[in-house]
């Protein structure tokens, strides 16, 4: 029989492969990666700079290891050209494969603004192991760092850098942090913790344009404002990485679309990860990752099992000021509540029937987690 | 007294220290923690993904 194939070596793939190996120590699996397939925790990249670790020091797993440890055959370092789903093979740089079963884990692409200026391509992502080893060279010599984006990998960021000892300036088109994960109120929490370790908010505005000068980049934004820094990192958001499946045929809309089985519009292909849109929603956390690792095991297995998210709270790893929160999915409707305040606020998101559906807790309150969900499994407080 | 690291999330775990907000005494070895405990910053069980030695 042709193995499952499974293209991608982050969280996602690795899940799957992991937990299929609970199940099953002998079916065939080949895992086709583009870059090393070395396994690391894709999370720290945001947090690993104040603990002074590179990018050598955040590699878990070397990919051999993992190969063997968890028996499939490795195909690092190769990129697939096209997906031939009437003959259910692919076209890859390392030659033809055929598959039994498809699954795609291929991740997300960091989302690039067009600007204009002479160093307009110069920003930064951050979205893998070597992205981080590019950025720590690039911050060797840099005193000052702009960070584009004030969402969650932004401010994570932002607590990092500040605290390794970095001028930060964040730029944000919105009007507070995280604003896509929390109510205003909350979001505001963030400001002044971080602002105290050295962290300047520019929000209202955009970077138009990035020049060199002959002392580091200037940043040009909109309403005149001009800032000067040594690095320029990006993180506005990722988009799912829908191309080869959009290519082959498949139905993508933001990413790839799957039922709650996690399949696609071809009953051999399945997707899971950020670059899945699973019943309507892309998740791009580790716990939904998680979840879907091990619910598509089983199907994989063939025991249909219906994917069935439990609360699945994220948190932000901002240490001057912690939150974790329950997202809720957007256009829920109901209201935020605030339920206390001290250092930090607590707030809690009640539906039409006044149930409690999501929560955020930051500073004092963020370790409340644990509490609240079990708030949440009753509806009320 | 060792320190364990969540091999998904980077969360660190101290023996020392354990997590008395989660109920865990401080000088628990996390060979004691139970198998349905989960990281408290990713959530995934002690069960599914062994913690790091650091």
């Amino acid at each position: 029989m042709n193995p499952i194939i499974v293209l991608g070596s982050g969280l996602a793939g690795y899940t799957v492969i992991r937990e299929l190996r609970k199940l099953d120590s002998e079916l065939p699996i080949t895992l086709v990666s583009r870059d090393s397939g070395d396994f690391y925790s894709k999370p720290t990249l945001s947090n690993a700079f104040a603990q002074k670790k590179d990018a050598a020091g955040l590699l878990q797993t070397a990919a051999a290891g993992m190969a063997q440890q968890l028996n499939f055959e490795l195909l690092a370092n190769t990129e697939v050209h096209s997906l031939q789903r009437s003959e259910k093979k692919l076209l890859t740089t390392n030659g033809v494969l055929e598959y039994h079963k498809l699954v795609l884990a291929l991740g997300a692409d960091p989302i690039r603004i067009p600007m204009q200026g002479n160093a307009a391509t110069s920003a930064l992502s951050v979205n893998d192991l070597s992205d981080y080893a590019q950025l720590r060279v690039a911050l060797a010599q840099a005193k000052s760092v702009a960070i584009m984006g004030a969402g969650l990998i932004g401010c994570e960021f932002a607590n990092d850098l500040a605290l390794a000892g970095y001028q930060v300036s964040i730029i944000d088109p919105g009007s507070y942090p995280l604003a896509s994960l929390m109510p205003e109120q909350a979001g505001r929490q963030l400001l002044e913790p971080l602002a105290k370790i050295g962290v300047t908010w520019h929000f209202g505005a955009a970077v138009q344009a990035i020049d060199t000068t002959p002392s580091g980049y200037a940043l040009s934004l909109t309403g005149g404002t001009t800032l000067k820094a040594d690095v320029v990192l990006s993180a506005v958001g990722l988009r799912p990485r829908i191309q080869l499946a959009r290519e082959a045929g498949l139905t993508v809309n933001r990413g790839i679309v799957v039922n709650n089985q996690l399949c696609s519009s071809d009953e051999s292909i399945f997707a899971l990860g950020d670059c899945a849109e699973i019943e309507g929603a892309v998740r791009p956390f580790v716990l939904p990752i998680m979840h879907a690792g091990k619910t598509l095991a089983r199907i994989l297995r063939g025991e249909p099992t219906p994917l069935n998210f439990p609360s699945m709270p994220v948190v932000v790893k901002t240490p001057a000021h912690p939150v974790a929160l329950l997202p809720v999915s957007q256009g829920a409707s109901g209201s935020w509540q605030v339920l206390e305040t001290g250092l930090g606020i607590k707030m809690g998101f009640f539906n039409e029937q006044q149930k409690l559906t999501g929560f955020v807790l930051t500073g004092q309150y963020s370790s409340e987690r644990n509490d609240m969900l079990k708030k949440i499994a009753t509806g009320t407080l | 007294m060792k320190v364990w690291q969540c091999v998904v999330c980077g969360f660190i775990y101290n023996e020392q220290e354990g997590l008395p907000g989660e109920g865990i005494k401080p000088g628990t070895a996390w060979a004691d923690i139970p198998d349905s405990w989960a990281c408290p910053d990713c959530g995934v069980a002690k069960s599914d993904f062994e913690m790091v030695e650091i």
